[in-house]
């Protein structure tokens, strides 16, 4: 607004000067000043006066100013004051910027007119800002800065050889000196391509055969055969198309169909489906089994598979998402009670465990209490915890029906289905009974034998050639006993005793089994006895039974049950039941050896057996004692408490200073019974071994491997001995090794090769942006060193610098 | 090459490149297992091993291309459905072979001189026998050509060959005799006493032998030197054999017990119960997997030495005496009189009855499969039988190796390369890959080890002595003292000179007395043998009674013909001062070869046998079977 009152009391002021001062118009170089500018807005702003009736003066002076504006000289002379006059009014204010057009655009411009100084002052900040002139670089640091643009100059320069000593280092063998002029030789077909038919009869000849495109260099097939041979006649076309498009419709309308079941939300279905299938599956087990009864057990094994996988995974516990949506439920709709009731059958069903081994005794035999009541000991000698007995004994299912029922009380209705649910059930186990039997049969147990060979012996014989003879494995394995044992299991001269204290060594005795009732120890001595008879039964049996088959057959079985019963023994090792030779004749003159050998023998042999075996037992137990690191004692007696004769320090003291050395680390034959390894090192040996890892290697294996194939001539064919033992740098006699000059390397870089031209050209473009490229570089250098060649390849081919391509490039050429 | 494919014909390779090796059978020629080793971090190190691998790789591929071209195949008998193989007769199945082959058997009737070992030589050419009674002959068996025949007239309890059929060690009655082809005696090892077995380690030149008395001898034959004598503790070993391919001792004791030896620990690597009675005859096969036992309980049991484990075991009629293993993997046992040889033992199922069977005349003491041959070898009362053996053999022989065919020069060459190859004593391990291995023990027991293998601390400092200062006239004093010594010195070397000089001429003299056969040859064997262990020191007792009669003679022979005399000897003693700088062994060669010249190697043979009552009986056994 002020703006707006000054100009308008300037504009008015002016108009008042002018009146005053008619002819001195040359003496307003303002008004000329912005005539100047806007003639038209002069004269527009004059029109404002007209009003005042100076029409004339004004048009002159507008003529004027117009020719004076012709004459293109600026007047820029700001008004003087010589004298008083009109123009300058009382109130010291000039009439410049008379006659002017008022823009509104000015009028909502800043106050503050821009200053013509800004720039001035601006310099003059600048000016200040600055401090005096820099020194000049020390010495030191003038060098340095030397230093470092030399240095990275040069390594550019020297990078170009990376390459080249990796190579060098990397390559097998080098040829010095390394340009060689291989004398190559040009094939015939090169030689002869520039050789042309001349003749008729050539040319001929050569007609045809490019006519018929006949192959020259391959003459398998020509290019039309290949092609019908490719091709496919068009009814095995028609064929195929409708073969495919026959299996498209079915599998979209299967694809439907499967959507469809999927979608059915009827529980009912699901049911029968489910029961129809599992049905369905049995009837197809019966018929396996008749079929073909081996492919049956594998179907069985793999439906307990099944079965146990199941139990493992506990999903039909109560605990799920959908259990617990029953659970609650369940107090008001009866389904889903149904349902929870079966989710826990078949839980109870799967927690069952199955016999791992068949009792001593009948099934039957079991009183029926036993096999609910865990708790009460039981007389086999399995685990009693482990007998839960198949869930497909007759009674139990009444047995258990009872409480499902007295549980649901509401659940009339479906009782009948349950029933036959059960009896299924019922079914399928007696069926896997039935196998399970039948197996067991087949596999002879050994249990039942036992029983049979308690009853009566002379059962046994007729049994036998049935049941393969079972191993004399010895029962006993006195391990820790320091008195040497008796020999109960040499049985060939001697009859069935029992050994002295059976009670006692059958505590000793190792077996598999845990022994966790009285009752147990019972029937392991039981057993111990048991054995020892059928020992001497199998001993007989075996003689009668000399066939061939008969006896391998039996030496599985008996492996098979030994093994699951006993741990390895040594007289299991030794007295192995071998087998006779039949051999055609026998040897009739019996050897006379030297006297002494034979006494010693007679001797050895009469009493061989047993303590040859204990013997080299207690043999082993001593170097086992002999190799455990010995505790070390720092006990001072008398350090800290009374000392004197009779007196003992105290545990305490014992148990701090005696240091305990760690474990030695487990023997060789530890798992070996017959064997005796000797543990130790043999130093002569030791002396020629490696005792620290060589340089490059950084673990022992890599070392090994690097060791382990021999190079020597004996061991290789010549050709491999030779490629393995070829020197690494190889001179040429009578040539001059002449050091690697520049113009090698690209030669040397193999990727160079493929375009030199290229190589060279982005050299030389390298120049204008120097800068640009050294950053570049670093920065690509460190990629290229740690990242290797993929991520530099791009940079170096737009670059065009050949550092990091360089080194990506021989790297692919070596893949080649 | 692909270019050149192209070339003349027009054709272009189908399947260029050389034929493709199927991988199963490259990785029966690569070492080692196929575990992963650890990735290495080190580039460098990482580009190193691929490299190796790749190495390895193309060695095993190459070996693998060559395998096919194997030609040979074994030997084979094929029987009629139903009929049995062990009842074919020797005779049958020289009749239905080739001549050749059917020359292979035959039947030494040697029977004199008590039952025999026999060792082969590891090309299979050359036979040693050596009767109980004292018989030793050696012969080229194939061409039937006896090399030396001649009678220790003691106990002999076994013999073998050292590494090629030049030498022949015999362990006799007392000591370990080596001789000659030729039969010369060349050394009696004496402290190889009562010895039972030997066994001769052909890459290492060690013989082993086991004596009663329990002790296990190595003695490295290269050089002379006894390298070990361990305890075995476990009494006479019944039984000793060699594990080819580890070159352990086995040794059966009366306990039941198999122990495995090397001569560098003092205890057995491994002691395996094998048999409820004493073991009697152990056999291991060349590839070093499988060894096979016999024992007082009648029993043959096959143990796989990787992992001691029992493959199989069978029963024979009586225990078998002798154990021999084939190349190809068949097992010879000898039962008293009857000789089974059983199939070939791979299979997990024992043999149900043998493969062939022989009865020999009287039992065997002797059992021994000929290397490149279907040959078997049984010495026994009644002498030797050569029996024939389809599939023993290995029918496809490196002849780099081991060359039946080979010439004189071939077989001094491949001496010479074997003795460059050599394997030293110390690295005879269990197992043979422990070289290759980083040792990881402490530096401590690294010390340990390097005291008690020197045998003295090398870094341990000498105890501190102050020095004895002299003071006063000690210098004169010393001065004196060394004069005095001087002078000793010197008259101390010219006695020498003198009694050295003395020496000479009565060697001539013993030289003659040795042409006298039988006594003095043996004497002149300890005296060999004393001079190879005291290393040239001689007796006393001799130097002085040599010592008299030079006296005398000298009183006898004028000044200057003793001075000529005195040159000649001295020439000789140059020439003798100079062997045994070169070698024990060497040294007694020359030695015994200018015997030789004097004496004639016939002569002291020649000599043996007029002793013996006649000439050797067993000359018309022989010459009779060379016709």
């Amino acid at each position: 607004m002020a703006t707006w009152t000054s100009s308008w009391r300037a504009l008015r002021q002016a108009a008042r000067a002018r009146r005053d001062t008619r002819w001195r118009f040359a003496a307003v170089p303002a008004c000329g000043a912005m005539a100047e500018e806007d003639p038209a807005a002069a004269a527009a702003g004059s029109g404002s006066e007209s009003e005042e009736g100076e029409d004339g003066e004004r048009r002159h002076r507008q003529l004027l100013e117009a020719i004076s504006a012709l004459s293109g000289r600026k007047r820029r002379k700001l008004a003087e004051r010589s004298e008083a006059s009109g123009q300058v009014s009382e109130f010291n204010v000039t009439c410049k910027g008379a006659g002017e057009k008022l823009v509104l655009s000015e009028l909502l411009q800043p106050i503050h007119p821009k200053s013509t100084l800004g720039s001035v002052r601006k310099e003059l900040a600048r000016v200040k800002r600055k401090a005096a002139v820099e020194l000049p670089l020390s010495k030191e640091e003038a060098k340095r800065v030397v230093r470092e643009a030399a240095y990275v100059t040069t390594s550019k320069d020297v990078g170009k050889w990376q390459q080249v000593v990796l190579q060098n280092r990397r390559a097998e063998q080098l040829v010095f000196p390394l340009r060689q002029d291989i004398a190559t030789v040009t094939p015939l077909e090169r030689a002869t391509s520039a050789w042309k038919a001349r003749t008729p009869l050539e040319q001929e000849i050569f007609g045809l055969l490019h006519k018929t495109q006949q192959p020259i260099t391959d003459p398998l097939l020509t290019p039309e055969e290949m092609a019908s041979v490719q091709a496919m006649s068009l009814e095995e076309a028609r064929r195929r198309r409708a073969e495919l498009q026959k299996a498209r419709a079915v599998q979209s309308y299967y694809e439907a169909k499967a959507r469809r079941a999927k979608r059915i939300k009827s529980k009912k279905y699901h049911r029968v489906l489910k029961k129809s299938r599992r049905r369905q599956a049995l009837k197809e087990f019966e018929q396996l089994h008749k079929s073909d009864p081996a492919a049956a057990l594998a179907r069985l094994e793999e439906l307990e598979q099944l079965r146990m996988q199941e139990r493992m995974s506990l999903k039909h516990q109560n605990k799920g998402k959908w259990a617990r949506s029953r659970a609650i439920m369940a107090k008001y709709d009866l389904e889903a009670r149904k349902a929870m009731q079966e989710q826990l059958a078949r839980n109870k069903e799967l927690m069952q465990k199955v016999r791992v081994e068949p009792p001593e005794e009948e099934l039957c035999e079991v009183p029926e209490e036993d096999t609910d009541t865990t708790a009460l000991p039981m007389p086999s000698g399995a685990n009693p915890w482990m007998l839960g007995k198949p869930s497909g004994l007759a009674p139990e299912p009444e047995a258990q029906e009872g409480p499902r029922d007295d549980r649901v009380p509401g659940a009339v209705e479906n009782k009948d289905e349950m029933q036959e649910e059960e009896e299924e059930l019922s079914e399928e186990e007696a069926l896997l009974q039935d196998f399970e039997q039948k197996r067991r049969e087949r596999a002879g147990s050994p249990k039942g034998q036992d029983r049979d060979h308690g009853a009566d012996e002379t059962e046994i014989g007729a049994e036998q050639p049935r049941d393969s003879p079972v191993p004399p494995v010895c029962a006993e394995e006195l391990g820790d006993s320091p008195v040497p044992p008796v020999c109960a299991e040499e049985l060939v001269g001697t009859g069935p005793e029992p050994p002295p204290q059976p009670q006692e060594q059958l505590l000793l005795s190792e077996q598999l089994r845990r022994v966790q009732t009285m009752e147990d120890v019972e029937s392991l001595a039981k057993d111990e006895l048991v054995e020892e008879q059928e020992k001497l039964v199998t001993l007989r049996a075996g003689k009668r039974a000399q066939q061939q088959e008969k006896g391998r057959a039996g030496d599985r079985h008996t492996k098979k049950a030994s093994a699951k019963r006993k741990m390895i023994s040594l007289e299991a090792v030794l007295d192995g039941k071998p087998q006779e030779m039949d051999c055609p004749s026998l040897p009739v003159v019996l050897e006379e050896e030297e006297g002494g050998i034979e006494q010693h023998g007679m001797i050895t042999e009469a009493f061989a057996g047993d303590d040859v075996v204990a013997d080299f037992r207690r043999e082993k137990r001593k170097a086992e004692e002999a190799g455990k690191p010995q505790p070390v004692n720092l006990v001072l007696p008398g350090w800290g408490e009374w000392g004197g004769t009779g007196l003992k320090p105290s545990a305490r003291k014992v148990k701090r200073f005696l240091i305990k050395p760690p474990p030695a680390p487990p023997r060789k034959d530890q798992h070996l019974p017959h064997v005796i390894m000797s543990e130790k090192r043999n130093i002569h040996a030791a002396a020629h071994q490696v005792s620290e890892l060589p340089f490059p290697f950084e673990r022992h294996q890599q070392f090994e491997q690097s060791m382990r194939t021999p190079v020597g001539p004996t061991w290789n064919t010549q050709r491999a001995f030779q490629k393995l033992t070829a020197p690494r740098v190889i001179t040429r006699t009578g040539h001059i090794i002449q050091p690697i000059s520049a113009e090698d390397v690209p030669n040397t870089a193999p990727g160079s090769e493929a375009r030199p031209e290229g190589e060279a050209m982005p050299r030389r473009k390298a120049g204008p942006g120097k800068k640009a490229v050294f950053r570049g570089k670093a920065v690509s250098r460190g990629k290229g060193v740690s990242k290797g060649n993929a991520v530099s390849k791009g940079k170096a081919v737009s670059r065009g610098k050949a550092v990091p391509g360089e080194k990506a490039q021989p790297q692919r050429s070596r893949a080649r | 090459m692909v270019a050149m494919a192209g070339g003349v014909s027009g054709r272009t390779d189908p399947f260029p490149g050389p034929a493709p090796v199927p991988r199963a059978r490259v990785k029966r020629f690569l070492r080692g297992s196929e575990e992963k080793t650890p990735r290495a971090v080190a580039p460098r190190l990482r580009w190193h091993l691929k490299n190796l691998g790749i190495r390895e790789n193309s060695a095993a591929e190459k070996a693998a291309r060559w395998e096919p071209l194997l030609p040979e195949e074994p030997g084979f008998l094929e029987v009629e459905p139903g009929e049995d193989s062990a009842r074919i007769s020797q005779r049958e199945i020289a009749d239905a072979v080739d001549i050749g082959s059917a020359a292979k058997h035959f039947e030494l009737r040697l029977e004199q001189f008590g039952p025999y070992r026999l060792d082969y030589t590891r090309n299979g050419r050359f036979l040693l026998l050596g009767g109980l009674r004292g018989h030793v002959a050696a012969l080229d068996w194939a061409q039937r050509r006896l090399l030396s025949e001649f009678n220790v007239m003691e106990t002999v309890r076994d013999v073998s060959w050292l590494h090629c059929e030049s030498l022949l060690a015999v362990a006799q009655r007392r000591w370990l005799h080596v001789y000659d082809s030729q039969g010369l005696e060349i050394h009696v090892v004496r402290s190889f006493q009562n010895l039972l077995h030997l066994q001769f380690l052909p890459y290492h030149f060690l013989l082993a032998a086991t004596s009663s008395l329990g002790l296990l001898h190595f003695l490295d034959v290269s050089v002379g030197r006894e390298v070990a004598t361990l305890s075995t503790r476990s009494g006479r070993a019944a039984a000793m054999a060699q594990d080819p391919a580890t070159a352990l001792i086995h040794l059966g004791h009366a306990n039941g017990t198999v122990s495995l030896w090397t001569p560098n620990v003092a205890e057995p690597a491994v002691r395996l119960l094998a048999h409820r009675g004493a073991v009697r005859a152990i056999a291991v096969h060349g590839s070093g997997r499988l060894m096979a036992t016999a024992g007082l309980d009648r029993k043959i049991r096959i143990f796989d030495l990787r992992t001691f484990g029992v493959l199989q075991e069978w029963g024979v009629p009586i225990g078998a005496s002798q154990l021999d293993f084939s190349q190809r993997r068949l097992l010879a046992a000898a039962c008293g009189d009857l000789l089974q040889i059983y199939p070939k033992v791979d299979s997990g199922c024992p043999p149900v009855a043998p493969f062939l069977q022989h009865r020999v005349p009287s039992p065997a003491r002797g059992l021994r499969f000929c290397p490149f041959q279907d040959v078997l070898g049984a010495g026994h009362g009644m002498g030797f039988s050569s029996l024939l053996v389809p599939g023993s053999g290995e029918p496809n022989l490196d002849a780099l190796e081991q060359n039946p065919f080979r010439s004189r020069r071939q077989r001094q060459e491949w001496e010479v390369k074997a003795l460059l190859e050599k394997i030293p004593a110390e690295l005879l391990t269990p197992e043979p890959a422990l070289l290759s291995r980083v040792d990881t023990a402490g530096l401590e027991q690294k010390h340990q080890e390097r005291v008690q293998r020197l045998g003295f601390d090398p870094t341990s400092k000498p105890k501190f002595r102050p020095r004895r200062r002299h003071r006063g006239r000690a210098p004169e004093l010393r001065r004196r003292q060394r004069q005095h010594e001087e002078t000793r010195a010197r008259i101390r070397q010219s006695l020498e000179q003198k009694e050295k000089n003395q020496e000479e001429p009565p060697k001539k003299k013993r030289k003659k007395e040795g042409k006298t056969p039988q006594k003095s040859g043996n004497k002149l064997g300890e005296n060999l043998q004393k001079s190879a262990n005291k290393k040239g020191e001689n007796p006393p007792k001799k130097g002085k009674k040599l010592g008299e009669k030079l006296q005398k003679v000298g009183e006898k022979i004028p000044k200057n013909q003793e001075k000529r005399e005195g040159n000649a000897q001295k020439i000789e003693k140059k020439l003798g001062k100079k062997t045994p700088k070169i070698g024990q062994k060497n040294g007694e060669k020359t030695k015994i070869k200018r015997k030789r010249q004097k004496g004639g190697p016939g002569s002291k043979l020649g000599g043996k046998a007029p002793k013996l009552g006649g000439s050797p009986p067993n000359r018309g056994a022989l010459e009779r079977f060379r016709k």
